[in-house]
């Protein structure tokens, strides 16, 4: 059915366009005979091929395309009066004898074009005439061409100022007063296309319409090009009456076309000194318009405009451009009661787009929108529509991808109260959007008030919100969120102590909410933030008197002992424990030994009752030992607790070789080389030979159970041990032990059941090497050397 | 090509007579008519003659040569224009009689035309008239005058009061009404002679179509009622809209034609 209807409109085209060529031919022989009456009669029935109802508009506009250029030869014969010998006011009369009203019209506009060229007769009254007698078509698709063909020959002919045609007589009044009329009964006739033509069929003709919309814009076009049309015109005369036409027609695709027609057309300078006029027609539409991207549009070139110039700037301020956008956009949300949420939405976003370009120093205008954006969600659920949520996004967004600075965006009073509507997952979306910023711009923030607004902001990161499945979120995800909050907990910073403390505070109780999930990735930071601050006041006088409680390193210090302390329950032992290695350092360098024995205290408990994996023994272990070994503010009771702790927790290590090196590492807590770091040479070679033992029970073991005794390298590390002691001159390691040890590793590698490992073998190699050079570089290490043979 | 009088001028003129070379002409008197007749063409051969004026130019005798005879008709009573319709003529004829006893007479016509003009007139009132099928369709139409003369032009309007139809067209159409006979034997003949589109389409409430329609093409005469109770002819303008099924409603008013007086100074 269709595809007949096609073929047959192609063959209803080609037997108009063959008519019009057939008639064309006869007309251009009478032409050439300057024959006036045969012209005439042949190209009305020329132009009678245009009276046909069969063609769509795209078909019919091939059509008078043909016609057209048949027109403009026709022109150039009435223009010559010496051809035909009619005088142009006979020639306007005698075309009206046409008996069919197409061609009769057709004919008239051309006469008519000419007859406003002669200047025999005032351009308003031709044009009046024109655009009256136009009338008699009221077929919509042939009277928008036929109009259309009026615009297109008369264009050139308005009395526009500064134009030929203006006279006494005729002013630019009487252009705008023509173009307005032909635009209003051209829109009057398109908008009449929809309302022919059953339902079914609305799809198709609504396209074939909208195919034809450009002919009434043109109008607008015509009259925006009008040098007459200033300011004053433009708002006394064209806008008004555009603007009625609009909202009368009440025609959805005419309206939105319509007004996105002035809008592009007209300059931004009369946008913005009609805003109220423009603006109040938009409640005014049919409520199907999609009047946010038409104001979207507006917003758009203004703000536009507002960047182009900084001239233009106190004329958005004189004509108070953001209350008005404000307050239309309020109204057509009123009066549009079925625009969807996502419509509203994107309006405020457009609107502070604006703002944000035009006014980025009022941050009230961005609150109001905002807030103006919380009384159109609220009493609403929670938002379901991805694209809604996806425009809430953007709405936050805007502000900080302006300013840049999260800081501006925590002075919005609303704006954690737009968030406050989101979903959960949208909300960490936007939570990450923030910090991301945050990052971005390495903003900092600085006051706990701050800070506290940010952790609303965030909180959809920072705890579980309600409704959230647990077992929904990816465990990926997850941590690439926490890992995100842990690195923003380092952006929240004060160079004033007591209001770092103040944000410390606040930190921590968010932190504390977060659940245990989170407690592993947030800890930390805070811990080393406090820990940051601690360092800070270190060189100060700690007891500074005042009112209140006073940022001390003891008072922080208290903090972050509770704080690790509900790490500790997480369970997460092992980082527990390094965070009370470092606090303990920390208070070792503020002189505060009961608070470092008391995070040693914390850090041993742990050890012995949470770390239980071995592997993560030997680490704890050496955490320990090398912390211990840089603490100098223990006495010696506390010291010889913690020492004789640490190496009986080494020496009960469940792997030989583990037990080993953890010994010999605790050699290191006897000789701290310091100025007055303690130098207890015996006990120091008593855990070297310690560690011997244990290596040589180790090699035993491996002979008993593998049939070979293993590598060297305990040996060979035991040895560069008691190398480094012996050139920090401790009076315990001797040459003579050094050579003993050396013995014992050839004798080892050279035995039946030692197996070649190369790894060892070198590392012997190159100690032996080394001994070599220091025997060999002269000096005071050279005679120590001496005794020593490799 | 015909001479062409008005009522009330003098016809005057010359006849001459000459009879063929070495021939006499014997006659019992010569004269020469001025007629007026009105032809029925349904009623052939009848004439009515409305006026007749005779003047006598030579008593019985003999005419050996060529002999002229000036004549003249003053101030001619000539009330009615010359006429050719469909069912009757109206005609004005000079004729030229030889009368002759025994071989026939000779007799000679002339014909010529007569046009009457008239003045503006005085009250030339427009015709207005709101019309309309109940609920379906109410038009208001506007001719700017009753009478027009023959180079007029038509101006008016059609207003859309009420559309509930789906129209396709609007044609003026210029009606002639030829009555002749009277009684029992009249006989109407009725003639469109323009059809004139006025609009196209199909025109929604409140739209109001423009009309300007050109008399001089056409060919038209002026208005006659009742020349010497023999004929009328009267002119209608019909107003037919169509729709889209064809049917076709219509109003017709009569309108008077006048042929008016040119200026010519």
């Amino acid at each position: 059915m269709m595809l007949d209807g096609m073929e047959d409109e192609d063959k209803w085209l080609a037997e108009g366009i063959a008519g019009i060529q057939h008639n064309a031919f006869y007309m251009h022989r009478a032409l050439d005979a300057n024959n006036l009456r045969e012209v005439l009669k042949y190209s009305a029935q020329m132009l009678s091929e245009l009276r046909t109802s069969k063609l769509s508009p795209h078909k019919y506009y091939e059509l008078y395309m043909r016609a057209f250029d048949e027109l403009k030869k026709l022109e150039m014969f009435f223009k010559d009066e010496s051809r035909h010998g009619v005088s142009v006011v006979d020639l306007y009369e005698l075309v009206q004898h046409a008996g069919n009203i197409l061609p009769r019209l057709y004919l008239l506009c051309t006469v008519g074009s000419v007859y406003i060229k002669s200047k025999e007769a005032p351009a308003k009254d031709v044009l009046k005439d024109l655009v009256e007698m136009c009338l008699g078509v009221q077929h919509p698709i042939r009277g928008l061409f036929l109009r259309s063909y009026l615009a297109q020959v008369s264009r050139d002919k308005l009395p526009d100022i500064g134009s030929e045609y203006e006279g006494d007589a005729d002013t630019v009044m009487d252009a705008v007063e023509f173009v307005l009329q032909n635009f209003t009964e051209m829109n009057k006739l398109w908008v009449r296309l929809q309302l022919q033509g059953p339902g079914r069929l609305r799809e198709k003709l609504e396209k074939e319409r909208s195919e034809l919309r450009d002919l009434v814009g043109k109008n607008l076009h015509v009259l925006s090009q009008i040098e007459g049309v200033d300011l004053e015109m433009y708002k006394d005369t064209v806008l008004p009456r555009v603007l009625e036409q609009i909202v009368n027609c009440k025609d959805e695709l005419a309206q939105y076309y319509l007004m996105d027609c002035i809008i592009q057309v007209f300059p931004d300078e009369y946008h913005l000194q009609t805003l109220e006029t423009l603006l109040s027609a938009c409640p005014q539409l049919q409520p199907t318009v999609d009047i946010k991207t038409v104001l979207s549009q507006l917003m758009d070139r203004l703000s536009n405009y507002a960047v182009s110039s900084t001239d233009v700037l106190p004329e958005f301020l004189q004509v108070e451009a953001f209350a008005k956008l404000s307050s239309a956009i309020g109204r057509v949300i009123e009066a549009q009661v079925d625009m969807p949420i996502v419509g509203a939405i994107s309006l405020y976003v457009s609107l502070l787009t604006f703002t944000l370009r035009v006014h980025p120093d009022r941050l009230d205008y961005v609150d109001q929108v905002l807030g103006a954006c919380v009384k159109k969600l609220s009493g609403k659920p929670k938002l379901e529509d991805n694209r809604a949520k996806k425009q809430v996004v953007a709405l936050l967004s805007a502000p900080l991808d302006k300013y840049n600075d999260i800081v501006m965006a925590l002075m919005l009073s609303n704006y954690p109260r737009v968030m406050d509507h989101l979903d959960n997952e949208t909300n960490k979306v936007m939570a990450i959007v923030i910090i991301q910023s945050i990052m971005k711009n390495n903003t900092c923030i600085s006051t706990a008030d701050q800070v506290e607004v940010l952790f609303e902001l965030i909180k959809g990161l920072m705890k579980d919100l309600d409704g959230t499945a647990v077992d929904e979120l990816d465990e990926e995800d997850f941590k690439e969120e926490q890992n995100s909050v842990a690195r923003l907990l380092h952006m929240l910073y004060n160079d004033d102590p007591e209001e770092m403390l103040k944000i410390i505070c606040t930190m921590k109780k968010n932190i504390m909410d977060g659940g245990s999930k989170r407690l592993p990735f947030t800890v930390p930071p805070l811990i080393f933030s406090a820990l940051r601050l601690i360092r800070r006041l270190q060189g100060q006088d700690g007891d500074v008197a005042g009112e209140e409680v006073p940022a001390t390193p003891k008072r922080i210090f208290q903090i972050l002992n509770q704080t690790i302390e509900a790490l500790s329950t997480v369970p997460t032992p092992e980082l527990a424990l390094r965070l009370y290695l470092q606090c303990a350092e920390a208070a070792n360098d503020c002189d505060l030994e009961p608070v470092a024995y008391e995070f040693f205290t914390q850090a041993f408990v742990l050890y012995e009752e949470e770390v239980a994996d071995s592997k993560a023994q030997v680490t704890a272990i050496h955490l320990i030992i090398g912390t211990l070994q840089r603490m100098n503010v223990f006495g010696v009771e506390n010291r010889d607790t913690l020492t004789h702790k640490a190496t009986g927790y080494s020496a009960k290590l469940l792997k030989k070789p583990d037990q080993c090196r953890a010994v010999y590492a605790c050699s290191h807590l006897f000789w701290v080389d310091d100025q007055d770091g303690i130098k207890d040479g015996e006990r120091v070679l008593l855990c070297l030979k310690r560690a011997l033992r244990i290596a040589s029970a180790a090699q035993q073991m491996s002979n008993v159970t593998r049939g070979s005794s293993g590598p060297v390298t305990l040996y060979v590390e035991i040895l560069n041990k008691y190398l480094y002691f012996f050139e920090k001159g401790n009076p315990q390691i001797t040459s003579a032990a050094i050579q003993g040890l050396l013995e014992l590793i050839t004798t080892e590698m050279q035995s039946d059941s030692a197996a070649p490992n190369t790894v060892s073998d070198a590392f012997f190699a190159s100690t032996q090497r080394y001994i070599q050079f220091q025997k060999q570089k002269g000096g005071v290490m050279s005679e120590k050397y001496d005794s020593v043979k490799v | 090509m015909v001479p062409l009088f008005q009522s009330q001028e003098n016809i005057a003129g010359k006849i001459s007579i000459e009879p063929i070379q070495g021939k006499k002409v014997d006659h019992n008197g010569v004269k020469v008519e001025l007629l007026g007749q009105i032809e029925m063409y349904f009623d052939r051969g009848n004439f009515y003659d409305f006026t007749s004026l005779v003047r006598e130019l030579d008593v019985p005798g003999d005419i050996y040569e060529k002999k002229s005879y000036p004549f003249e008709f003053s101030t001619v009573e000539m009330p009615y224009e010359t006429y050719n319709g469909a069912n009757v003529r109206l005609r004005y004829v000079l004729k030229v009689t030889i009368s002759r006893g025994y071989a026939g007479s000779i007799v000679e016509y002339q014909d010529f035309v007569v046009r009457n003009y008239s003045p503006l007139p005085s009250i030339n009132n427009s015709i207005k008239m709101e019309v309309g099928i109940e609920d379906c369709l109410h038009i208001e139409f506007e001719y700017n005058k009753s009478k027009y003369h023959l180079k007029d032009v038509i101006i008016g309007k059609i207003y859309f009061l009420l559309v509930r139809i789906k129209l396709k067209n609007m044609d003026l159409e210029i009606r002639r009404r030829e009555s002749t006979g009277s009684g029992a034997n009249t006989h109407v003949e009725t003639e469109t002679l323009a059809k004139f589109e006025l609009m196209d389409g199909a025109p929604v409430r409140g739209e109001s179509i423009p009309i300007r329609l050109f008399l001089s093409p056409y060919e038209l005469t002026p208005t006659y009622r009742n020349i010497n109770n023999k004929f009328s002819v009267k002119y209608y303008l019909n107003l037919v809209l169509v729709d889209e099924e064809d049917r076709r409603y219509f109003k017709q008013q009569e309108i008077t034609i006048y042929r008016l007086q040119e200026e010519t100074s």
